[in-house]
């Protein structure tokens, strides 16, 4: 991505659409102090309600929404925050699942080793793969990460120890330890619910600390971060790897959550659909990735039940966002409305 | 008084609802966008003339049958399983094309005891050590290529080019190949997953002078290969494939360069019988003179499977015990022509070779040239303990 | 593995290259003149495909064929233009990804609608059918020869045109400095949508000369843009001279990679590892010569802006 920052008429062009919407943040102060708890509150319920609703499928479902969204803010880190516009986030996505994989044929069945691996091991690609990648700007970087990630896809793909693209199930799920284990059929959605909320908080807490401070700074002029003295290689790498990481985390929480594996996880549509969902919901907003994630996966579950055009509903709001809600979706209902995003 | 008169209209909806929700369900996840979307809608079309041919019921008894579409990701494929499972509490389940989807779908659909009647796909693992009791074929992945292997002795090819993707299921094509074939393997040739350029695989083969090339390329790949082949002036070496890469939706796509490709297969449309000649007739005229494909044949003939096994059964599906053993003797008639299930539940039947030629009315198609290999069982049946 | 075998395959990355040149060759333009990232450049070269196939069967006549894919796809490109990326000029790379990723999705569903889902008949011109002798026990196909001689002539149109007409020079005014070129008198607006039809054109010019040597299918363009964005990137955004080089070094490396990499690894491995490794390293050549320019070059090639 070209920055130019230097151009300040393009960004009030676009914020908001110069129209002078309140946002809902701003009408109701206490209501949206309050919100995170509520909606923590309302899906930890969720399980719980849903059998008198007959919604137990949908238990699955807002699970899935939630590690997907996990990955997605991390993204959201990076790019909204960061400026960093990979292209190849299901690439570490993969690296986590796979690591899932790699542990469970050699023998070990705990699920916090595994996912503590798909942590650490996306991480470590992350390290390799940023360091490298960073050293590019604007479009190159979309497309040296795309690169690795598609290096990565076919990795996969040839890998005849974890099946190749016939993908890996996993056939006994992996123990979550002690009373956990069987204390209630949705502990997972919990585990999930508590490991997103902790994701969300500290990606938060990340992007308004001093160093979210300098990331911002870094996005929005590098040149001047640097003459201040910034190690903005070091900043952006950190930023780089700690997104590979959590992204790779929900990788590993995907591989238990669909019991299976496969590297269509890692193909670049899938990290384009990744890119997609934190713009849909707002660059560099708090609750822009959830929002995205939640949109989209939620018009293309209903879309398909009812059509087998279900793909140029999707395009027509990607279009729609573009030119009638440039900041995401987050932006009609967040505080502080121009100063996060990007543009 | 118009509260009675909701009342009413409220029971009788309930009533109605109750009497749906005990229609028997069949959920079909279906191909229709992704990689293997022509094969897809292939399936969807030979779906929909077995639901139209039954009226709408299975075993006589009113069924329901649900089609969704997944996109051919596995991941996709398996949050639809979950939601046919636990949302619409199917009955039965079939559709997917590509094996990944089948085997990601495999473990909720055989946990939740719901039978998983293949439309396509035969992995060698539910073949061998993973084989289940709840899941059917139509054929494993390697018998088509085993077939072919035959084939080129019967031909007297002495040297072969072998050529498929570079991933571990296009490994195990090659592999059934090579268990019956007889002669040499010059060369094996991987290639790129959805490569779109083959001049300089096609430059190794002319260099490798071989009697045949046999080729396992599915889908678009399979296309630009052969385009590329005989425009490449090697239209003098036969070339042999399983008859996913020879079917309606290359043949239509590729033309007369087609013309003399021997593949195998376990049905082609002209296959003698009587179920099949109703089956071909009726589907051409379903679906403007277009001949069916063997991907349509299977999706007709699953659905015919599930409608025999609900009337074996009593005409019902809950009890599955039932069920099951109604549809391990399969009593209806196949397009296929006659065929028992093996232990693992995958098919013991004929494998015939194919040949592209015209139809009397100058249509480019597959013509039935013979059978290679007759009640014929896989190689994987020996690691099943079920 | 004699000279001939080497200089056919040599000759096979030369002709690869030329073809994603073909593709590339829009998409840089518009890129590099309009600052406009293009992902239905995938989905003009589909309708390119599509349209030529379709005329190409029912009239018989390959030239008429690509004349209409040309003037088909430059209409639909037109409405693109004016209804969706006149509005996405100033604004950043990532909305235009966001937004061309929506026109990909849209074009998808309406091929199906159109066309259906099976793939299309697209022959190759009964004269070029077969294959040329080349030197002596070097039968090439001709119609690849003919792709050849598309995207040398492409490529010299693109450079004439460019660099030597009136209308080039108002180009690059409206390409480095979008507001001089404005006051100066240039109507910048059309030049752009002269442009972005251009580009259209030289998408739809690959799709229906792409057509009779590959599966005409929806995703075909999907399949080729990743390829054709891996050049641009290589030779330097924008950068025609960049995209040509770059695409025939990838075409060179690529095929280089598939045609001797497995024999050479066959040599000094043993046999199993080979047979692994081999095709999965060729598969990811394209790949590791991108971030291999990239490490060294962070700008490509030939950067075309600084």
């Amino acid at each position: 991505m070209s920055h130019p920052v230097s151009d300040p008429p393009r960004l009030s062009v676009s914020a908001a659409g110069g129209r002078p919407r309140q946002p809902l943040a701003v009408r109701f102060p206490g209501f949206a102090r309050r919100l995170p708890w509520l909606v923590l509150a309302s899906l930890a319920l969720f399980p719980l309600l849903a059998p008198a609703l007959g919604l137990e499928y949908y238990v699955g479902f807002v699970r899935r929404l939630l590690i997907v969204a996990i990955a997605a803010s991390s993204l959201n880190f990076i790019l909204g925050y960061g400026g960093m516009a990979a292209l190849g986030h299901a690439g570490f996505i993969g690296v986590g699942a796979y690591a899932v994989v790699a542990l469970v044929e050699a023998g070990f069945s705990s699920a916090w080793l595994a996912w503590g691996a798909a942590l650490a091991v996306a991480g470590v690609f992350a390290a390799l793969i940023g360091a490298v990648s960073l050293r590019t700007r604007g479009v190159y970087f979309i497309m040296i990460t795309l690169a690795f990630a598609q290096m990565l896809y076919y990795l996969a793909v040839s890998l005849r120890t974890y099946g190749g693209d016939d993908g890996y199930g996993l056939y006994t799920p992996l123990r979550l330890g002690a009373w956990l284990d069987g204390a209630h059929p949705d502990v997972f959605y919990w585990v999930v619910l508590a490991i997103a909320a902790l994701v969300f908080a500290g990606f938060s807490r990340v992007a308004h600390s001093r160093y979210g401070h300098a990331l911002r700074g870094i996005r929005d002029n590098e040149t001047r971060m640097v003459a201040l003295g910034y190690p903005v290689y070091r900043l952006k790498l950190a930023g780089f790897v700690a997104a590979g990481a959590v992204a790779g985390l929900a990788g590993g929480l995907l591989a238990s959550h669909n019991a299976f594996v496969s590297p269509s996880m890692m193909h670049w549509t899938q990290s384009a659909l990744l890119l997609v969902m934190v713009m849909l919901g707002g660059l560099g907003r708090r609750w822009g990735a959830p929002l995205g994630v939640a949109l989209w996966l939620t018009l293309e579950e209903v879309l398909k039940m009812h059509t087998d055009y279900w793909h140029w509903p999707l395009g027509m709001l990607l279009l729609l966002v573009v030119f009638h809600a440039p900041q995401g979706l987050a932006a009609l209902f967040e505080r502080r409305g121009g100063q996060e995003g990007v543009r | 008084m118009p509260q009675m008169k909701f009342l009413a209209a409220a029971l009788a909806l309930c009533a109605a609802a109750a009497g749906h929700a005990a229609d028997i369900k069949v959920g079909i996840a279906l191909d229709i966008s992704g990689p293997f979307s022509a094969l897809g809608a292939e399936a969807r079309d030979g779906f929909e003339l077995a639901i139209e041919k039954l009226g709408g019921k299975l075993g006589g008894q009113p069924a329901e049958f649900l089609r969704t579409d997944f996109g051919g990701s596995p991941e996709q494929a398996n949050q639809l399983v979950a939601r046919y499972l636990q949302r619409d509490k199917i009955d039965f389940f079939t559709g997917p094309i590509g094996s990944n989807a089948a085997l990601a779908v495999g473990p909720a659909l055989f946990a939740a005891k719901v039978p998983y009647l293949s439309s396509n796909p035969g992995p060698s693992a539910y073949a061998g050590d993973k084989c289940n009791p709840y899941f059917f074929a139509q054929y494993q992945n390697d018998t088509y290529d085993e077939a072919a292997g035959k084939v080129a002795n019967e031909k007297g090819y002495e040297n072969v080019v072998l050529i498929a993707p570079n991933y571990p299921a296009g490994k195990d094509h090659l592999n059934g190949f090579k268990r019956l074939y007889e002669g040499a393997v010059k060369d094996e040739i991987y290639t790129r997953l959805g490569q779109i350029d083959y001049a300089a695989e096609i430059a190794q083969i002319r260099a490798a002078k071989p009697d045949a090339v046999f080729f396992f390329l599915p889908g678009a790949m399979g296309i630009n290969f052969v385009k590329q082949f005989v425009g490449g002036g090697l239209k003098d070496v036969p070339l042999i494939a399983p008859g996913f890469s020879a079917d309606e939706d290359v043949i239509q796509a590729v033309g007369e360069p087609m013309i003399g490709l021997l593949n195998t297969a376990h049905w082609t449309h002209d296959l003698p019988g009587e179920a099949n000649a109703a089956f071909v007739a009726a589907f051409r005229k379903k679906y403007d003179g277009r001949y069916p494909s063997v991907y349509a044949a299977m999706a007709y003939d699953t659905l015919m499977a599930m409608d025999a096994a609900v009337r074996d059964a009593g005409g019902k599906a809950d009890d599955r015990e039932a069920l099951l053993k109604a549809l391990k003797k399969p009593s209806f008639k196949s397009v296929r022509g006659d065929f028992a299930y093996g232990a693992n539940n995958y098919p013991v039947q004929n494998y015939y070779l194919r040949e592209v030629g015209k139809d009397a009315d100058g249509r480019l198609t597959n013509k039935l040239v013979g059978t290679t290999l007759e009640k014929h069982q896989d190689a994987y049946v020996g690691a099943c303990k079920m | 593995m004699d000279a001939i075998f080497v200089f056919e395959q040599l000759l096979n990355g030369l002709g690869y290259g030329l073809m994603l040149f073909l593709i590339a060759a829009g998409l840089t333009l518009v890129f590099g003149i309009m600052d406009t990232m293009n992902l239905a450049h995938g989905s003009l070269y589909m309708v390119g495909a599509y349209v030529a196939a379709r005329v190409h069967e029912a009239s018989g006549m390959f030239a008429l064929a690509v004349l209409a894919a040309v003037c088909v796809t430059v209409a639909v490109a037109a409405l693109l233009e004016v209804l969706v990326v006149r509005r996405l000029y100033r604004r950043d790379h990532l909305v235009q990804v966001l937004a061309t990723f929506g026109i990909i999705l849209i074009a998808d569903d309406a091929v199906k609608a159109i066309w259906g889902v099976a793939p299309l008949m697209a022959t190759t011109p009964a004269a070029l059918a077969g294959p040329v002798q080349l030197v002596d026990g070097l039968p090439y196909p001709s119609y690849r020869l003919l792709l050849i001689g598309a995207g040398l002539l492409v490529a010299l149109g693109l450079y004439l045109l460019v660099n030597r007409t009136r209308i080039g020079m108002l180009v690059r005014a409206g390409a480095s400095n979008r507001q001089m070129a404005e006051f100066m008198g240039v109507r910048v607006g059309g030049v752009f949508a002269f442009v972005f039809a251009l580009g259209a054109a030289l998408a739809a010019l690959a799709g229906a000369l792409m057509a009779p040597i590959s599966s005409v299918q929806i995703g075909m363009g999907e399949a080729i843009l990743i390829p054709a964005l891996v050049v641009i990137v290589i030779g330097g955004i924008g950068s025609i001279r960049g995209a040509f080089v770059a695409a025939l070094l990838v075409g060179l490396v690529d095929t280089a990679g598939r045609a001797f990499l497995p024999p050479a690894l066959r040599a000094v491995l043993p046999p199993s590892v080979a047979a692994d490794l081999g095709p999965a390293l060729a598969g990811i050549a394209m790949y590791v010569l991108m971030a291999a320019v990239l490490t060294l070059k962070p700008a490509g090639l030939f950067p075309a802006r600084a």
